[in-house]
């Protein structure tokens, strides 16, 4: 043994993770120096909550090791890593909104065991705010501190109870950009004290500007290891994140453009939490033209979406063929011939507990045969579906199979069939073939080609730029709610597209 | 040496054949009933002269199952009430209130009176009479409604508490305005206000003298094909249920949720507030308190126990009906209590049996 103390604060070596057909950490090594601020960067479903759960007691690898200060530990609960000084501060707050900031704070530990002395630990956290610069009132109830607020709160729930190394998972994420350099200075104070921090974020310029090293994980590999911030450039950055791997073919034709289908002026809107998430947005979409939309997620790509689709409010002008639909009712989009394909096939995409054919009636139940005015004939609808079921390769028992019960796969196609039936002016797809395996996103990259084909124009959203390059016309990068440039796709330089993806650079064009 | 199977719970990925709703539910009734056979036996009672007696003072004769439709009738209309706004994941629980305030408005035909009694026909009174009752439910699902649609006001509150202003807004104008002699009701009111019943007709057919089904069940049946064909057959039915079952979707799809949530209230205020009609107008008279004894929550029950089927409706609604007369009967009387309470869980349990499948498997194949 070795007098020195071991340097690394963790140590995770060859970390396995496997869930039902996935595997989700693949051999994945991460090291934490004592006092260093560690980022940990990749894709939504990289792998990176399922490796911290792991250190944080909530998964147990299938193999591999973790060393906390040099020695060895298996976790059966969180309640094991919080006794070794591991805390997590979850991306989804825990906290109780009638109660005060001590008292949340206090909430299930030992002490105090019966007379609840609130001043006496009040006192307690304040002390702790100083130590550390994490400034609160201690007797306010959480429903009246800002968000920004409330994740000191949990920071010092952890500190509170002894953790010395600290795991932030994509804390940025809620903050607003004032909040977040205040976050900044906040994790330097801690580590200068003594505490190890993990930082997991996707935004690159947040990782530069706070982080000593860093890890990066894609599809539950690690592609960087513990590599020096230092001297690292934006272009190595985007090239670790975006990476490289084999380009389906899919067939594009080279074909005429018509008329602007969908003209945006100007737009801007705010996302759920009020922060400003597009800003004076512009673009135009042709008939038959496929314009893909990159960018890392949380750009404002879902807000895209949802101002066209009637779904979220904005400032500034959204035509689609001439005729404005911004601020209506989603109906008036869907009146002008607007097909949406959302990016969350579950929460809005399908109705879980409705059968195939009720799902595939749900923009044209009024319309002949299916239905009128006041009645839907499900005979027809039935029909309909069992066509659709058929044309679009739907497996399912029977149309009236709930929609709950269908793969990822199956769910996209029942959403697909629906939008493209009603022969769309303007199809937005998000995100369509996330998740999916490879034969069911090649039949959907098929369909929206055919789209492209039968003349609609086509706005893709994706996180894949194989996807963008392959079906694109245009690509068009997004980055903190501007459009940071509009490249052809049969010229575009990935590289390019990964500098403006993290803002490294603009196009003039 | 240990028992060669395990059961094991698969949840269901295949569509359940249709007909296994019906099966279960009617399996956990038996159940229920062997349960409660169970408690009496130890109790010390006799558990097969209960049932047999049961059932003859529920089912044993037309004057009895009379009573039991009669008892029944209040709550088909109470429960497809319930079953309207509970298929948009509207908790109605104001189905009492509505009851009370579709008698009141009822009762303003014969108490103001709204049109002459003697010189207007009967069945211009008693349309009018049910017009009134279903506009006063209405009103009283409006207000809920809109509070919840405009500024998402609970409407488990707001329905619930709305019940006791029904309640002692009727009570004001019984006991003060509209008193007869002091007591806390209104004189009977006139024949022409009655709705017909089939001891109406003894004169010829002598069958039926003493029988006090009223028209009332008519309106019950005539409102549950309708309540059917609006929640499985109409584009407002098809837009009940996306809003019940997936709010995102519904407005991804175009759908106004404001302005059904309103509807759906309404209507199901206006089904219990034709229950409270045909309760005042059929069975007692007049209006009076405590027309209802709990129709409205009791109402809840049935929508859920039938599984928000409005067929299912009638056949439960005869069931408590049942429940009812022989809670009357039976002494102690809460042995009807504990059959309902034992059958409502054992149907809710039930559901365990449409979301899993349970198959025996050998112990041994399961190491191997």
């Amino acid at each position: 043994m070795t007098s020195s103390p071991p340097p690394y604060a963790v140590e995770m070596k060859d970390i396995v993770i496997r869930f039902p057909g996935v595997l989700a950490n693949d051999h994945v090594n991460l090291s934490l120096k004592r006092g260093e601020i560690h980022a940990l960067l990749g894709e939504n479903g990289a792998g990176k909550s399922t490796l911290m759960n792991a250190l944080a007691g909530l998964y147990k690898p299938v193999s591999g090791t973790i060393k906390v200060h040099g020695e060895q530990v298996s976790f059966g609960s969180p309640k094991d890593a919080i006794a070794k000084g591991i805390g997590m501060v979850h991306q989804h707050f825990m906290l109780v909104p009638t109660q005060t900031v001590t008292e949340n704070i206090l909430l299930g530990l030992n002490e105090p065991r019966f007379f609840m002395n609130l001043p006496k630990y009040d006192q307690k956290i304040l002390e702790l705010q100083e130590q550390f610069g994490l400034r609160v009132d201690p007797t306010a109830n959480i429903w009246q501190l800002s968000v920004g607020e409330q994740q000191r709160v949990e920071i010092l729930k952890t500190l509170y109870r002894g953790a010395n190394i600290l795991i932030m998972d994509e804390p940025t994420a809620v903050l607003a950009p004032q909040e977040i350099e205040e976050f900044m200075q906040t994790m330097r104070s801690m580590t200068e004290q003594g505490k190890s921090i993990i930082f997991i974020s996707h935004k690159l310029h947040e990782v530069t500007s706070v982080a000593d090293r860093l890890t990066v994980l894609r599809k539950g590999v690690a592609t960087a290891e513990g590599i020096d911030i230092e001297g690292l450039t934006g272009e190595k950055l985007a090239e670790l994140m975006v990476g490289r791997k084999v380009i389906f073919t899919v067939e594009k034709k080279a074909q005429e453009q018509g008329e602007i289908v969908l003209d945006v002026r100007g737009v801007s809107a705010q996302n759920n939490k009020g922060v400003p998430a597009l800003n004076n947005l512009s673009l135009t979409v042709r008939q038959g033209e496929i314009l893909g939309i990159a960018g890392v997620a949380g750009n404002g790509q879902s807000e895209l979406a949802e101002v066209i689709t009637g779904l979220r409010e904005c400032t500034g002008s959204i035509l689609i063929n001439g005729e404005e639909v911004a601020n209506f009712e989603p109906s008036k989009a869907i009146k002008s011939g607007v097909a949406h394909v959302p990016e969350d096939r579950t929460g809005v995409g399908t109705a879980p507990n409705m059968t195939i054919t009720e799902n595939t009636i749900m923009k044209n139940y009024r319309e002949a045969p299916i239905g009128n005015r006041w009645g839907i004939n499900f005979t027809a609808a039935r029909s309909r579906a069992r066509e659709l079921k058929e044309a679009y390769d739907i497996l399912a028992p029977s149309v009236r199979t709930q929609a709950r019960k269908l793969s990822g796969g199956n769910l996209q196609k029942v959403i697909l069939a629906r939008e493209i039936s009603v022969e769309p002016q303007l199809m937005i797809a998000m995100q369509p073939t996330r998740g999916l395996d490879v034969g069911a996103i090649e039949s959907i990259q098929q369909l929206l080609l055919k789209q492209r084909e039968a003349g609609t124009a086509l706005l893709l959203i994706s996180e894949e730029l194989d996807e963008l390059l392959t079906l694109s016309d245009r690509i068009a990068v997004m980055y903190e709610g501007e459009i940071m440039g509009i490249l052809d796709a049969k010229d575009a330089d990935i590289n390019d597209i990964g500098l403006m993806m993290t803002g490294t650079k603009r196009s003039e064009a | 040496m240990k028992f060669p199977f395990t059961l094991h719970f698969e949840q269901r990925t295949d569509d359940y054949p249709k007909w296994l709703p019906a099966v279960t539910s009617l399996g956990s009734v038996v159940v229920a009933f062997i349960i409660s056979g169970i408690i009496l036996k130890f109790i010390g009672g006799e558990p097969l002269q209960v049932l047999k007696f049961f059932f003859s003072a529920t089912f044993g004769s037309w004057p009895v199952f009379s009573d039991t439709l009669v008892k029944a009738t209040p709550l088909i209309m109470v429960g497809l009430a319930c079953t309207v706004a509970f298929k948009m994941k509207l908790w109605n629980i104001g189905a009492e209130g509505q009851f009370y305030m579709g008698a009141f408005f009822a009762s303003l035909v014969v108490l103001i009176p709204m049109v002459p009694l003697e010189t207007t026909p009967k069945i211009i009174v008693i349309g009018l009479m049910m017009v009134m009752g279903m506009i006063g439910g209405a009103v009283w699902g409006f207000f809920p409604g809109y509070l919840k649609a405009k500024y998402k006001v609970n409407e488990i509150i707001t329905t619930l508490m709305l019940n006791y202003i029904a309640i002692y807004w009727n009570n004001f104008w019984i006991f003060d305005k509209w008193s007869d002699a002091g007591f806390q009701m209104t004189p009977q009111f006139d024949k022409v206000a009655w709705l017909p019943r089939l001891s109406d007709l003894a004169k010829e057919y002598p069958m039926f003298s003493g029988i006090t089904l009223h028209l009332g069940v008519v309106f019950g049946l005539i409102a549950a094909v309708i309540v059917w064909w609006i929640l499985e057959r109409s584009t407002w039915g098809y837009q009940i249920k996306l809003i019940g079952d997936n709010p995102n979707a519904a407005r991804y799809a175009g759908l106004n949720i404001t302005r059904n949530i309103i509807l759906v209230m309404m209507l199901s205020g206006a089904l219990a507030g034709l229950a409270g009609m045909s309760e005042i107008s059929g069975v007692v008279h007049r209006l009076q308190e405590r027309i209802s004894p709990g129709y409205g929550f009791t109402g809840i029950i049935v929508a859920w126990l039938a599984k928000l089927n409005p067929f299912a409706v009638i056949i439960v609604s005869i069931m408590f009906g049942a429940l009812i007369v022989a809670g009357r009967e039976i002494q102690p009387s809460g042995l009807a209590y504990l059959l309902q309470g034992i059958i409502l869980f054992m149907v809710i349990s039930s559901d365990f049996l449409l979301r899993y499948k349970i198959r025996l498997v050998r112990t041994e194949q399961e190491v191997a």
